[in-house]
């Protein structure tokens, strides 16, 4: 059973790939099967995740590989190959879970659009590819899946082609992981000097185990530097942030995909796993590298979420979160609690794919409206939305007890507790999870409660104002805020985008069973030991710690926000502030100041060149041959004019002839030379 | 099946053949262009099948003169798109049937 799955480990990327590639020359018209097609291919790769994960649960540290020769270059020789171990399995089964919730909720929001077959498509070729990265044991293997996902999302964020700002952020998605990616092509190569191997595992030789480690010895430092650029690049950390709040441009199944299940989960899964690249040589637990990680993890985490509190746009904001929760997975990783880091990661896929689903069913419920500000009082418009809304809220803002996100981010900020070389992340990720309920209190106070602020949303009441209590609160609401009726076109979504919701709501609650200190069941899986239930432990000091920051965090989000208009509370306290927030820290400005300036700059003065330099030289050249073409005419005009005119009739008169030959179509020429080539074949065959 | 290199030469002959067709049917520049990678590449293919079945098959003499020749296929593509797209800009077109300037 173990074998089997092992050497067939590669099915699970290559189903939803295959579904990808027949999805693809279906016709465009054929749209049921296309949908169908794409969440058949999840279920499998579901149903294939899990028989790979069933036999990781037999030991604790169970780890399985399967290599294989690609192909053989004089004396060296190019393995690849796919490794079973529980950070696989457990990526695995979160990746294609949430991302079936997707599929399934992409059939309702994109129902109206007209390519939703080259959407399916596009979708299960990222899901693939994703699930490539998790299962590679070569880093080459991982590299190629890396590309690949990376071609994905720039794929589905331009996805709306004729928005010409989907594709400038389609193009800076792709462009700004290039950077980081050029850092990992290096750190691979030089992983590859100095180890003479890229399988991660094999035997004892592969460039994580002991031998291989040996090998590397001093240059692991800059190697595991380099592969953190690609890191920063895909998880979208500082300074290469800046595309993943512009990647909102592709519609909104799309960002849960990149922000939950894939894309940025690969650069955290990356660190985890080529860890002991990072960890060698590690004095208490300490290396550079690692003390690199945590500080580009501090920075991101902390300037993502004060940014996240100026942003008006309900995916914006989202994916600022999540540019905050990245930096605190890293800032995890980076101080030794790579399981804890893992397990945020796979909790955070649950709830940031319910935020994203939710946000995209009150988008569809306000057909395309984004603008915070022009919503409010959805809770009694679309309930589901709602209730699922403020799940995956409390998972984010780390609500201790009932929900996944709260006991991970517990289990991280204990790591972070004991880092010896500075208590400071401790205390910056403490204010973050204040900021994290703050911003997330800000928005949903915004979304559902309230009455609508925008004029636009008026035409159809719903049935729930008819009951008593609701169209009271909502009338005095109303009547105090605009003097008129509540009035809303807002709607629910249909059940194909509700149950996803409920679903992964679901996911993000009972996914806290395996997580609380009482059975720390998938921290003990993840680092390969054996537990037990000790309910005692389910009290601690860091969570009521925790309980308190987070409840002060939406206690002064609801009493600050709670009566905000149109104008946010932020902005009139501290206008200088907000602005700053709201444009970003200017990042997008600087680096067009600096580094896209400068490229600008570098390309003005080559263009320069080639204008006058070098075009001087051809035109010197030229004058010279013009010069010289003068004084020969002047030798033909008087020298030997008269007996050429003779010859020359002759050559026009047969120039003639074989110009009706010359049509300019280059085809027929192309033609010629075929029949010519072929005339010449008959003859050698002939003659012998 | 055991690879033979008759086998090799008909999929390199089927591979120039279509890349031929290509390059003669198709009136856009660009589906030209890739008609004539197809054919280079059935000429790779040929380098590398008579370097394997040919008297001296050790790497890597044969598939070096095929990675060269690759490499070379590539700056000769760059060149063809850019000359596409300057045609584009400068005919407004990419039909090969209406760039017939050179007609004698």
């Amino acid at each position: 059973m173990s074998s089997w799955s092992v050497t067939n480990l590669w099915l699970i990327p290559a189903v939803p790939l295959v579904a990808s590639f027949f999805i693809l020359i279906l016709a465009n018209s054929r749209r049921r099967t296309a949908a169908a097609l794409a969440i058949l291919g999840q279920i499998a790769a579901l149903a294939l995740s899990i028989t790979a994960f069933l036999p990781t649960l037999a030991a604790p540290g169970f780890r399985s590989v399967h290599n294989f020769t690609w192909f053989t270059f004089g004396d060296q020789a190019l393995r690849l190959g796919w490794v079973l171990d529980p950070l696989a399995a457990a990526m695995m089964i979160m990746i294609t879970l949430v991302g079936l919730c997707i599929f399934v909720f992409s059939v309702g929001y994109m129902a109206g659009d007209k390519n939703l077959t080259r959407f399916f498509a596009y979708l299960s070729f990222f899901s693939g590819a994703m699930l490539g990265v998790v299962i590679a044991n070569s880093l080459l293997l991982l590299f190629f899946s890396w590309e690949l996902v990376g071609l994905a999302s720039y794929l589905l964020i331009g996805f709306w082609i004729d928005r010409p700002s989907a594709a400038a952020a389609a193009k800076k998605a792709f462009i700004t992981t290039r950077i980081g990616d050029l850092g990992f092509f290096l750190g691979m190569l030089w992983l590859y000097h100095s180890s003479g191997t890229l399988l991660f595992y094999d035997q004892g030789r592969g460039c994580l185990e002991n031998a291989g480690l040996l090998a590397i010895g001093a240059s692991a430092t800059f190697i595991a530097l380099l592969i953190f650029c690609g890191a920063i690049g895909k998880s979208g950390q500082f300074p290469l942030h800046v595309w993943l709040p512009d990647a909102m441009e592709g519609p909104t199944p799309v960002s849960a995909l990149i922000h939950a299940a894939t894309m940025v989960a690969a650069g955290v899964f990356l660190v985890a796993r080529v860890y002991p690249l990072f960890s060698l040589g590690a004095v208490n637990g300490v290396t550079p590298s690692l003390t690199v990680v945590v500080w580009v993890g501090v920075v991101t985490a902390l300037m993502a979420s004060l940014i996240a509190l100026a942003q008006v746009d309900i995916k914006r904001i989202l994916a600022y979160s999540t540019v905050s929760q990245l930096g605190l997975m890293m800032v995890s990783l980076g101080v030794g609690g790579v399981a804890a880091g893992i397990m945020h990661l796979i909790a955070h896929g649950f709830f940031k794919a319910l935020l994203f689903l939710g946000a995209g069913s009150v988008i569809h419920g306000l057909h395309h409206e984004q603008d915070i500000r022009k919503m409010g009082g959805l809770r009694w418009t679309m309930p589901v939305t709602f209730l699922t809304y403020a799940i995956g809220m409390m998972n984010l803002s780390g609500v201790p007890f009932f929900f996944s996100g709260g006991w991970t981010k517990e289990e991280v900020l204990h790591a972070t507790a004991h880092w010896p070389v500075s208590a400071l992340p401790h205390y910056l990720m403490l204010a973050g999870v204040i900021l994290t309920a703050l911003y997330m209190t800000r928005q949903i106070i915004y979304v559902f409660f309230g009455s609508a602020r925008s004029t636009d949303f008026e035409s159809v009441r719903p049935r729930e104002f008819h009951s008593g209590e609701a169209a009271t609160t909502t009338e005095n609401i109303s009547v105090g805020r605009t003097g008129q009726r509540p009035v809303f076109r807002a709607h629910e979504s249909p059940r194909v985008m509700t149950m996803p919701l409920v679903i992964l709501a679901l996911c993000s609650i009972l996914f806290a069973l395996v997580l609380t200190p009482a059975w720390p069941w998938l921290r003990a899986y993840l680092n390969g030991e054996s537990t037990h239930v000790v309910f005692g432990s389910l009290i601690q000091p860091v969570i009521l710690l925790s309980f308190v920051l987070v409840a002060a965090g939406i206690g002064f989000g609801w009493l600050t926000y709670r009566n905000a208009g149109e104008t946010d509370p932020l902005a009139r306290t501290q206008p200088g502030l907000f602005r700053f927030l709201e444009n970003k820290m200017w990042f997008d400005e600087i680096y067009e100041r600096t580094i896209i300036a400068f490229s600008r700059i570098l390309s003005r003065l080559t263009d320069w060149l080639d204008r006058y330099f070098w075009d001087g030289l051809v035109r010197l050249f030229a004058g010279l041959g013009q010069a010289f073409g003068v004084l020969s005419k002047g030798f033909d005009d008087h020298g030997i004019n008269a007996g050429v005119d003779e010859t020359t009739s002759g050559t026009r008169g047969f120039g003639r002839l074989i110009s009706a030959a010359h049509s300019g179509q280059i085809q027929t020429y192309l033609g010629a030379i075929a029949i010519g080539m072929l005339l010449l074949l008959v003859l050698y065959a002939w003659l012998g | 099946m055991t690879p033979t290199l008759q086998l090799f030469l008909i999929v390199s002959a089927a591979l120039f053949s279509i890349g031929l067709l290509a390059a003669l049917s198709r009136r856009h520049a660009i589906f030209i262009l890739i008609g004539i990678e197809l054919m280079l590449a059935a000429a790779n293919l040929n380098f590398v099948a008579f370097w394997r079945f040919g008297p001296q098959p050790q790497p890597p003499t044969g598939v070096l003169v095929a990675i060269f020749s690759i490499a070379i296929a590539a700056a000769e593509a760059a060149v063809g798109l850019a000359l596409v797209i300057a045609i584009y800009r400068h005919y407004r077109t990419t039909n090969v049937d209406k760039l017939d300037s050179l007609k004698g």
